[in-house]
């Protein structure tokens, strides 16, 4: 083994968590490698190539959209532990969304009155109750670490009384960061109902490979060592502490500290510590995402809508489906209504719902591809009730299921919100090992990149 | 290093940390936090820069003296007085 297989933080996964704590480390002049079994970083939220186009994978928009100038916030935090400027994100912020149930919608921007006023107007009992609310969560810390608990609807329905508009509220907040069944713990609750409402959403022209582009480039300029197609297949401890990592191919990395953003059950078993991966039980919710390509842009089919949630009756099942998929909810997203200087070009509409990973892994082969079309076409079926039919308009189509963000990423169950139960202060069983990303609690793009500043802050800096 | 140097000094890591501030409005009685929004984790930034650039160990229980320019640089002169 020779010297450049010694380092002093080896990170395991170039996701928006480990990059970010990667390009924390190398600013202060620590000897930083990152390892990703992938062959492009990203991890959850990440981009592929087919037919000569481009796909992002996991990112719909940014949350916690906050504009220039603007010094408090996630997104501000962020920019100055990793030494961006606000233009270098290219952030363009969303034309506006809606949550869309049966016989009411509401539509909502990166403009809170316009909520507000929605809410005024279609469930005026409430809108007093509604303020009242959000002036009492508005100050929960975003960056503490900690769990407050409690349960997010009991606090909801402290103060909101109609059950439609609780159940329209967390619709959003569900589909984009709930990795618990029916309820979300209080203080994910206040992060997520910040950065969807109270900070809203925006995109970079060229989709995720551009923040992603970013965060590798600073990486590598301060000297950050980037391994791809590099799988962990163990990691090595001696009383308490590990010492190396095995990877696949053979080769073995020794590093004084370890960070891994594989998750903790994974992390876990990677270490071959088994009672502690049982204390947390694997995340049960997954999805499937349809991507359709069309021949001209969602706004020219009267769709400007974008991001919108559906659901198609008053109240909201957010949990594991028995059937492959949900097609009662979801989310449509069109990468092209954003305040773009210029149209993106081709049109494209995501579509996700949720759906059950151990019906896809239980289907053969074939059978996995027959249901993959017979899902993209009722899931489709179910979305065009909400916005136009945009059926006779399809180039190209694509889909993920939970088996994909499995294949890609290594989270189990295809659950890509991870576990139910966090792990928020990111310490394991052993003394030089940490977790930062999604199991850490954090989640979204901005989540999971403060949750990799601030356990490389909390850890491995101020060492 | 002299007092105007360190200044210089201080204002390159607060620009760096904090790129799309303007400083030459910065005054130095009043505190970082107040003027340019930096919390805790920020300060941990300018501990962190101190450290690398000067070479210099700021104890945790010194860290209230950065809490301003003028403090900063009551507290850093004599310590790099002979950097």
């Amino acid at each position: 083994m020779g010297e450049e297989n010694i380092y002093d933080t080896v990170i395991i996964g170039a996701g928006m968590s480990g990059l970010a704590a990667g390009i924390r480390l190398a600013q202060y002049d620590k000897h930083v490698c990152i390892l990703e079994k992938h062959t492009v970083p990203g991890g959850l939220n990440s981009f592929y190539r087919q037919k000569g186009r481009n796909f992002d994978v996991g990112l719909h928009a940014m949350t916690n959209y906050a504009p220039k100038g603007v010094r408090k916030g996630p997104l501000s935090r962020l920019l100055r532990h990793l030494r961006l400027s606000w233009d270098e994100l290219g952030l363009i912020p969303q034309l506006g969304s809606a949550i869309a149930f049966p016989g009411v919608t509401l539509d909502f921007s990166n403009q809170f009155g316009l909520l507000e006023s929605q809410i005024a107007e279609k469930f005026p009992s409430q809108i007093d109750r509604f303020r009242k609310m959000t002036a009492s969560l508005v100050d929960y810390d975003q960056l503490g670490l900690g769990e407050s608990g409690g349960s997010a609807k009991e606090f909801v329905r402290s103060f909101l009384t109609d059950p439609l508009l609780i159940n329209m509220l967390f619709c959003p907040i569900f589909f984009y960061g709930g990795a618990r069944e029916s309820d979300m713990e209080f203080g994910q609750f206040c992060i997520m109902f910040r950065s969807i409402f109270l900070e809203g959403f925006a995109r970079p022209y060229e989709g995720v490979r551009h923040i992603l582009t970013k965060l590798l480039k600073k990486f590598k300029t301060l000297g950050g060592e980037l391994r791809l197609h590099s799988s962990v297949k163990q990691i090595v401890s001696q009383s308490g502490q590990v010492s190396k990592l095995i990877l696949e191919d053979g080769t073995e990395i020794r590093a004084k500290q370890f960070l891994s953003s594989a998750g903790w059950r994974e992390t876990m078993r990677l270490c071959g510590l088994k009672e502690p991966e049982k204390e947390v039980a694997p995340g049960k919710l997954s999805f499937v995402e349809t991507i359709s390509v069309l021949d001209r842009d969602p706004k020219r089919l009267g769709h400007n809508k974008t991001i919108l949630f559906f659901n198609d009756s008053e109240s909201i099942s957010y949990r594991k489906p028995d059937s492959l998929v949900d097609v009662r909810s979801g989310v449509i997203c069109s990468p092209n209504n954003f305040d773009y200087a210029k149209p993106l070009g081709e049109g494209q509409i995501r579509i996700t719902a949720l759906a059950n990973f151990d019906r896809w892994a239980e289907l053969g082969e074939e059978r996995y591809r027959l249901e993959k079309l017979r899902c993209y076409d009722a899931l489709i079926g179910s979305a065009v009730r909400f916005i136009p039919d945009f059926r006779g308009n399809i180039i190209e189509n694509d889909m993920f299921t939970p088996l994909t963000v499995t294949r890609y990423t290594g989270k189990d169950s295809g659950a890509i919100y991870g576990a139910a139960d966090k792990k928020y202060d990111g310490l394991t069983p052993l003394n030089n090992l940490y977790v930062c990303g999604t199991d850490q609690g954090m989640v979204g793009i901005v989540g999971a990149i403060v949750s990799g500043i601030t356990i490389a802050n909390r850890y491995l800096l101020a060492k | 290093m002299t007092r105007p140097e360190i200044r210089t000094a201080i204002i390159d890591i607060l620009s760096d940390i904090a790129p799309d501030e303007d400083y030459a409005q910065l005054k130095d009685d009043v505190s970082f936090r107040e003027q340019l929004s930096m919390d805790s984790m920020d300060m941990l930034d300018i501990v962190l820069e101190l450290r690398k650039q000067f070479k210099l160990q700021i104890p945790e229980a010194d860290y209230p003296n950065l809490v301003s320019m003028q403090s900063t640089l009551d507290y850093l002169e004599p310590l790099l007085a002979d950097k």
